[in-house]
């Protein structure tokens, strides 16, 4: 059941992710984008990574691509005209794709145990959430003070940029 | 396959890896095969993600006293907490040059070219 689930998820996944390079519409682009990452959110849950899936949707599916859409009819893009591709640039990018996915896959059949399943929980009824939230206030307290002082820095420097005209 | 087999399957640590894998390298193809700006900052999202779904699946095949480790988990949150961040910069940053040179193509935007 938990394969079929993975494979129901993992191939909704890299569909919308390819939709996302094929669209020639920047909004059709952003919300199979979004699609993409609540199909992520769907992998995180097979994972048993309830608090993670839920963040990746409030905050990912959510917040973030709300905000792509928004600067996308913000700046009213239209539908971009294809113009020639680069010959040099593609089998460039070609070049360090295959270079890419052959590492990967090196790595992958390298890995101690790669294919053995998943072990089984113990949680003793002790939820996700519950072992998180312990987590992040006890032993990770000042970094979540730190992301917050960084969450700050980040909205103060989007309402400086935003306010003045760069030349 | 029959049907005690099916309810039993689960997927395995190089299943995750090699999606992961593969949503990176669709998100390298839109950085490199796209030119509207916002596209390709969609794709620098997409290969985050990626990194994010390996790390979650290496805490759950490698348990912690019993449940998934917790530790990644938490390191997860802040990393999608500080994308959130740069990606709200990023945008900010993305209307500041839309709004001096009035394009979204990157070939058009090579005043920093040598």
């Amino acid at each position: 059941m938990q394969l079929a689930i993975f494979w129901i998820f993992s191939v909704l996944m890299l569909l919308f992710a390819g939709l996302v390079v094929v669209m020639r519409n920047p909004v059709a682009s952003a919300l199979s984008l979004v699609m993409c990452f609540i199909c992520l959110a769907g992998l995180y849950f097979t994972l048993d990574a309830f608090f993670i899936g839920i963040i990746q949707i409030l905050v990912y599916a959510g917040a973030v691509m709300v905000l792509f859409l928004f600067i996308i009819m913000l700046l009213n893009l239209k539908e971009e005209v294809a113009r020639r591709l680069k010959l040099s640039a593609f089998f460039g990018g070609g070049l360090v794709l295959c270079g890419f996915v052959y590492a990967m896959v090196k790595a992958v059949i390298n890995l101690p145990e790669v294919w053995q399943t998943a072990p089984k929980l113990e949680t003793g009824g002790i939820s996700d959430v519950a072992r998180i939230g312990f987590k992040l206030f006890e032993t990770y307290n000042m970094p979540l003070q730190i992301v917050g002082v960084i969450l700050l820095v980040a909205t103060i420097g989007v309402v400086f940029l935003s306010s003045r005209q760069l030349r | 396959m029959d049907i005690a087999n099916f309810a039993e399957a689960s997927a395995t640590l190089g299943h995750y890896l090699i999606v992961s894998g593969l949503l990176f390298g669709i998100g390298l193809m839109a950085v490199l095969l796209r030119r509207n700006i916002i596209i390709l900052f969609m794709g620098v999202e997409m290969m985050l993600n990626a990194a994010n779904l390996s790390l979650v699946a290496f805490s759950r095949f490698h348990p912690v006293g019993g449940g998934p480790a917790v530790d990644s988990q938490v390191f997860l949150f802040f990393i999608i907490t500080v994308a959130a961040a740069e990606v709200a910069i990023g945008l900010a940053i993305i209307v500041a040059l839309y709004r001096a040179k009035q394009t979204m193509h990157v070939e058009d935007l090579d005043s920093l070219r040598f």
